[in-house]
């Protein structure tokens, strides 16, 4: 059975508020893929990392390990389970044990998962891994997390990744608190990951730009929901939700064109009819009946879905079957078994 | 150049450090005129934060300000007393400190935290009289005057940091130093925040220096752009300028690290590492990731020469653009 990991309808309601609202996906270990979510704060990608990462329970639905439900995990596909899915979190700093040395969060992995066979070979494996970070080795071990920067502690969970080789790496929001040319640099390793070992990625991020640039396909995700979904190149040159579309203009560019500063249109939310389009206040191509029910996805090309009524001459998408639509993975399937 | 509002004079900021001087700030020296927005752009580590906090005097032990000057209006800082240097802060140069808006006071109330910036620089207003002067000021940053009630953790992320910009303005200055404002803040929320910074400061006529490393944003909000390499300016020019014909191969590398939305493919972050500032390369500072370097940029190091239009760069290889 080649499906690694299943969310099923997943879902989260924290009392009277919805953090995320019926979510289908499926990471396929034989194709691999990098899928985006992206989205402002609040708008649930948070809580669907954690619940991919069984860190959070769904109230809805629910996501399957090789077919079998996490809640139900027995010890040994838990163990299994806790090697096969890695997590690089915003800000790694919990991860560390201030009272320990950095290169702790590394030698106990390999350990752990007997990635060596004596102290040389893992001290070389851990070198090699902190180098394919752009990190110094020698400026980094024998230090503690809080001499070191926010940076330089990300990049080392990359490299542990690395160490683990899983075969999903849940990252959320792994790059926000470091410079561009760090950023670019972190994700091209995630990147090398993925083409290199077949490890299957979900880059959660608020910045559309670096999802474009390393993933396959994209979820676009607003107050909860998916507004719009499929393989990343149609989606960001080609944006059809009204939020895509705001995203996209919001991003500023190095250009001397200044559209950016003095416009109107980000104007901050009005308030969205219960039981309509989330987006509608905030919309400002807005009609009567979006106010009437949440917009289905409407499935306007194969490789692509968007939740907003302006499409629906387009067939309707069954939220179950949103993975259909994202094809990036059949592609990337094929260069990571051709490279 | 007395119409500069701000000059900065060959300032020089060390920390000390067991294994070596660190020169964060070495030698750095621009003017702004009243009204402009000067971008100040470099990887982390650069030195950007500690040239703000210099600027202000704010630099704290094992950190020292080893010479240089900085004139406001004229007035010299570096000889005012502790006390008139702290009636400057917020008043005539008002900083808005990176990660500030994780830094306000947890369990205080905004109207209280901005109270006290007023009070503590000697601002005594009858109860009505303050409530308006600071609902005046939410207004002013997109905020309701509602929000005075509010406690930190009740705003989101871009709320935040219009709090943290109406602190900063409080006392009308006459220069805004925002140090990453928006970097914790999505696109769309950082657009928001970042043309409120910009209205504030027209009405105020207030100059701004932006901190910060995403040239995008230098590209839309700044007049100006000075590049950080390692504790020094290497390039400094006119924007659209910096954007169109950079000089510097430095600057080159920080815009092609910028992800592209016309074409895939090319994520490139700058190759190796930023230096050790207490242990930094011979010659340019920059010569051990410049695919251009030569024998003379790893033994002598240039100092920043016109190139042409108002720009001034500091490489032995560029080339002045008529
Ligand atoms: N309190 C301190 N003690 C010792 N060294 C320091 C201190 N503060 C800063 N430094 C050093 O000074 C240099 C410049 O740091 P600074 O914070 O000014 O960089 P920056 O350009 O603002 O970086 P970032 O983009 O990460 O904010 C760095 O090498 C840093 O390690
Ligand atoms: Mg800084």
């Amino acid at each position: 059975m080649s499906v690694l990991l299943r969310a099923e309808h997943a879902g989260k309601a924290y009392g009277p508020l919805t953090a995320l609202r019926d979510v289908s996906l499926t990471l396929d270990q034989a194709r691999p893929s990098i899928t985006a979510v992206v989205g402002e704060s609040g708008s649930g990608k948070t809580t669907l990392a954690r619940i991919l990462l069984g860190l959070e329970v769904p109230t809805t639905g629910r996501v399957l390990y090789h077919d079998a439900d996490l809640r139900t995990l027995g010890a040994a596909a838990r163990l299994a389970f806790r090697r096969d899915v890695q997590a690089i979190f915003q800000d790694p700093y919990e991860v560390y044990n201030p009272f320990y040395r950095v290169d702790h969060v590394l030698t106990t992995p390999v350990r752990k998962f007997r990635l060596a066979k004596s102290a040389a070979e893992a001290r070389v494996l851990i070198e090699t891994a902190l180098r394919a970070v752009g990190l110094r080795p020698e400026e980094i071990l024998g230090r503690f997390p809080h001499q070191l920067s926010g940076g330089q502690r990300q990049r080392i969970m990359v490299a542990r990744a690395l160490l683990l080789r899983p075969k999903l790496i849940v990252a959320d929001e792994p790059v926000s608190m470091v410079d561009a040319s760090l950023r670019a640099t972190i994700l091209g390793s995630l990147r090398s990951l993925h083409e290199e070992l077949g490890i299957n990625i979900v880059y959660i991020t608020h910045d559309l730009a670096t999802a474009y640039q390393i993933s396959h396909n994209i979820l676009v995700m607003y107050r909860a929901g998916v507004a719009e979904a499929g393989a990343v190149d149609g989606i960001v040159t080609r944006p059809e939700h009204p939020y895509t579309r705001l995203l996209i203009a919001s991003i500023p560019r190095v250009s001397t064109e200044r559209n950016w500063v003095s416009e109107a249109e980000t104007a901050v939310a009005g308030s969205a009819a219960a039981g309509g389009c989330s987006f509608m206040g905030r919309c400002p191509v807005a009609m009567s009946e979006c106010a009437e029910a949440v917009p289905p996805l409407f499935r306007t090309a194969a490789d692509r879905a968007v939740a907003c009524y302006h499409y629906r001459t387009a067939p309707e998408l069954a939220a179950a079957d949103l993975g259909t639509v994202l094809t990036g993975m059949h592609e990337a399937g094929s260069r990571a078994a051709a490279g | 150049m007395s119409e500069a509002v701000l000059e900065v004079r060959d300032l020089r900021v060390s920390f000390a450090h067991p294994l070596g001087l660190v020169r964060a700030v070495d030698g750095v020296s621009f003017s702004l005129a009243p009204g402009e927005r000067l971008g100040l752009a470099g990887e982390s580590g650069c030195g950007k934060s500690t040239m703000a906090l210099a600027i202000l005097r704010m630099i704290r032990p094992p950190g020292r300000i080893d010479g240089g000057s900085v004139r406001l209006d004229g007035v010299e800082l570096s000889v005012l007393n502790e006390e008139a240097m702290r009636r400057l802060r917020l008043a005539g140069i008002a900083l808005v400190p990176q990660g500030s808006m994780n830094s306000l006071n947890p369990v205080m109330r905004i109207g209280a935290q901005i109270e006290d910036a007023l009070a503590d620089h000697g601002v005594s207003l009858s109860r009505t009289a303050l409530a308006e002067r600071i609902a005046d000021l939410l207004e002013t940053v997109g905020l309701r005057a509602g929000v005075a009630a509010s406690y930190p953790h009740q705003l989101s992320g871009g709320m935040k940091q219009r709090a943290c910009i109406a602190i900063a303005i409080c006392l009308r200055p006459r220069v805004i130093i925002a140090d990453e404002p928006t970097s914790a803040l999505d696109v769309v929320v950082q657009r928001q925040v970042m043309e409120t910074l910009a209205r504030v400061q027209r009405d105020l006529g207030a100059a701004v220096i932006l901190v910060g490393h995403d040239m995008g944003l230098m590209a839309q909000f700044v007049d100006r752009l000075g590049i950080m390499y390692a504790g020094r300016l290497v390039e400094v020019a006119p924007v659209g300028q910096m954007v169109t014909v950079p000089r510097h191969p430095y600057t080159r590398a920080l815009i092609s690290s910028l992800p592209s939305l016309e074409h895939r493919g090319g994520l490139q972050g700058i190759p190796g590492l930023a230096p050790l500032l207490r242990d930094l390369p011979s010659g340019c500072a920059f010569h051990p990731r410049c695919s251009l370097a030569g024998e003379r940029c790893r033994i002598e190091t240039p100092a920043l020469r016109p190139m042409g239009g108002n720009a001034v760069a500091a490489c032995h290889l560029a080339e002045p653009v008529a």
